[in-house]
């Protein structure tokens, strides 16, 4: 399993999982795990995926993903799980 | 599993507040490069870097893009390259063609800085290392990508006063051939004292002797971190303090490393050193003289700065040491004044001295770093300037350096702009009175003592 952890925020409005999660269906990226909260006014997102059954890479992943982000007014940020697991667990 | 609010934090602190690796630097021994004609060694000095690091920035921006986090700088360490040319350089120029060598290789593969046109002299100078030296200001005028470095003295050695000499001419001269850019040359010419063999930090670095072919070193980064951490423990005592700094640098140091190890294995190159370095950015918010702010001091330099200075370098290493595997490098905060927008400002507002910053480098890394003094400096003054930061480190037993930029033709109160990293300084005041006798002696100072600490 290649888990990536997918960040959306900005400002909330009517489908934005949809947006995302659509894009993420058609390139086989399995969500795992969603939470969201508002911060500020603003929308945030959490998704724990898994990307190793894609045949995208990272980096186009990662482009696209931020091309939806444009389209709904949103930064979309793909990353890899490991970062925040070394920064917050022993 | 992670939560959001872990999640946040870490983005918060990439885009807020300029959590980046600062470096990887790949160290490359160039011992096999040796020839005795000068022409076959720039050849295989240019054709092993170009072979071992051609896949280190794409490498790099890989690991950018799928961690999400920005390593500023790819760089380059090498062997002193007075070791190298040792055999083949007759004369200072033929030093100046190696360094062409490596300029043209640094652009071949995309790095930010190649380091390593050094000799270590702490003790005396061959022929090929005074050779070396005397060609740094033709070689920082003829290249781009070059930092050199040259060690003078050591706590085992004592200091070579005949080099402190020779470089307080050094680098006037390479101010004066690099005038038309402000001096910038001395921006990359750094004087130390118990240089590390595994530094990843410019322009200090050099791959020692002592390392294997091939190494991969990672600096990280993080002031704009600790800062704001600090900003949550307002008023609380020092013990507080020191638990917020601990617990921030490990979170900084754990990035590193991940991505010191991710680096060696994609490059196939063992993973050497993490340095533990807090480097500032001219960016608003990326600065240890904010971080004095925050605890309470007006502006750096203010009585109490060596202290807090002393305490943050500590709690950094503290939490960092657990973060990682290996340490290594400079390891310290470090106080360049050009490229700190909070220590401009102290020294604009006439609160940070040279002689200030001089008592700060007992308690830190480096030394005087990145400091514009008047164009019209006396050699023998600067030397002067180089000894007393060579003689903290040699009785501290701890790396110290001296980056100073006497800037042809501007005075005190002007300002001298580097651009980008190096950022931009005001020229500071140096002491008038003449240390030419002192400097003339020639000779060297004798290891000090190791015992009857007092």
């Amino acid at each position: 399993m290649k888990k990536t952890i997918i960040t959306v925020v900005g400002k909330d409005s009517v489908g934005i999982i949809a947006k995302v999660c659509t894009y993420l269906s058609e390139s086989k990226v399995n969500i795992l795990d969603i939470s969201q909260t508002i911060v500020q006014g603003y929308f945030n997102m959490m998704m724990i995926t898994d990307i190793s059954a894609t045949d995208k890479d990272f980096t186009t992943l990662s482009e696209d993903l931020e091309k939806v982000g444009e389209e709904i007014g949103c930064i979309i940020k793909i990353q890899r799980e490991d970062i925040f697991n070394k920064m917050h667990r022993l | 599993m992670i939560n959001i609010s872990e999640v946040l934090e870490t983005n918060k602190m990439i885009e807020k507040q300029n959590l980046d690796v600062r470096t990887i630097t790949l160290g490359i021994s160039l011992l096999d490069c040796a020839d005795s004609d000068v022409n076959v060694v720039a050849e295989n000095i240019y054709n092993k870097i170009t072979t071992v690091a051609k896949d280190l920035v794409s490498t790099g921006q890989d690991l950018e893009k799928e961690f999400g986090i920005p390593i500023v700088n790819k760089r380059i360490s090498i062997t002193p390259i007075s070791l190298v040319g040792a055999r083949a350089c007759k004369c200072p120029e033929d030093y100046v063609i190696l360094a062409k060598a490596l300029d043209r290789a640094a652009k071949k593969v995309g790095v930010n800085f190649i380091g390593g046109y050094s000799a270590l002299v702490s003790k005396g100078m061959t022929k090929s290392d005074e050779y070396l030296i005397r060609s740094i200001p033709q070689a920082m005028k003829e290249t781009d990508f070059i930092c050199s470095s040259i060690n003078v003295g050591s706590s085992k050695t004592g200091i070579n006063m005949d080099a402190v000499k020779l470089l307080g001419e050094i680098i006037l001269d390479t101010a004066d051939l690099t005038k038309e850019n402000d001096s910038i040359g001395c921006a990359k010419l750094v004087v130390l004292c118990n240089a590390p063999d595994d530094n990843p930090f410019m322009a200090g670095a050099f791959h020692g002797v002592t390392e294997a072919d091939a190494i991969i070193n990672v600096g990280v980064s993080g002031p704009g971190v600790v800062k704001s951490a600090l900003e949550t423990a307002k008023g609380a005592d020092f013990g507080t303090l020191c638990e917020t700094v601990k617990k921030t640098a490990f979170k900084i140091t754990r990035v590193g490393q991940l991505i010191a190890s991710e680096a060696s294995k994609r490059l196939g190159i063992p993973f050497g050193i993490i340095d533990l370095s807090l480097a500032p950015t001219p960016a608003i918010g990326d600065s240890i003289a904010e971080i004095f702010e925050v605890m309470g001091l007006e502006r750096a330099g203010a009585p109490g700065t060596t202290a807090a200075l002393a305490m943050l370098n500590d709690q950094v290493k503290k939490g960092g040491v657990m973060a990682s595997s290996y340490v290594g490098g400079l390891s310290g905060a470090f106080i360049p004044v050009s490229e700190d927008q909070g220590m401009i400002d102290a020294v604009v507002d006439g609160a940070l001295t040279l002689e200030k910053l001089e008592a700060m480098t007992c308690v830190c890394s480096v030394g005087l770093d990145m400091i514009a003094i008047p164009g019209d400096t006396k050699a023998t003054t600067i030397s002067g300037i180089i000894a007393d930061e060579m003689a903290i480190g040699m009785v501290n037993q701890k790396t110290t350096a001296v980056r100073i930029i006497p800037v042809i033709g501007k005075g005190v109160g002007e300002t001298v702009e580097f651009g980008g990293l190096l950022g931009y300084a005001p020229i500071m005041p140096v002491n008038q009175f003449s240390s030419d006798d002192f400097i003339n002696r020639g000779g060297r100072i004798p290891a000090p003592i190791h015992s009857f600490k007092n």
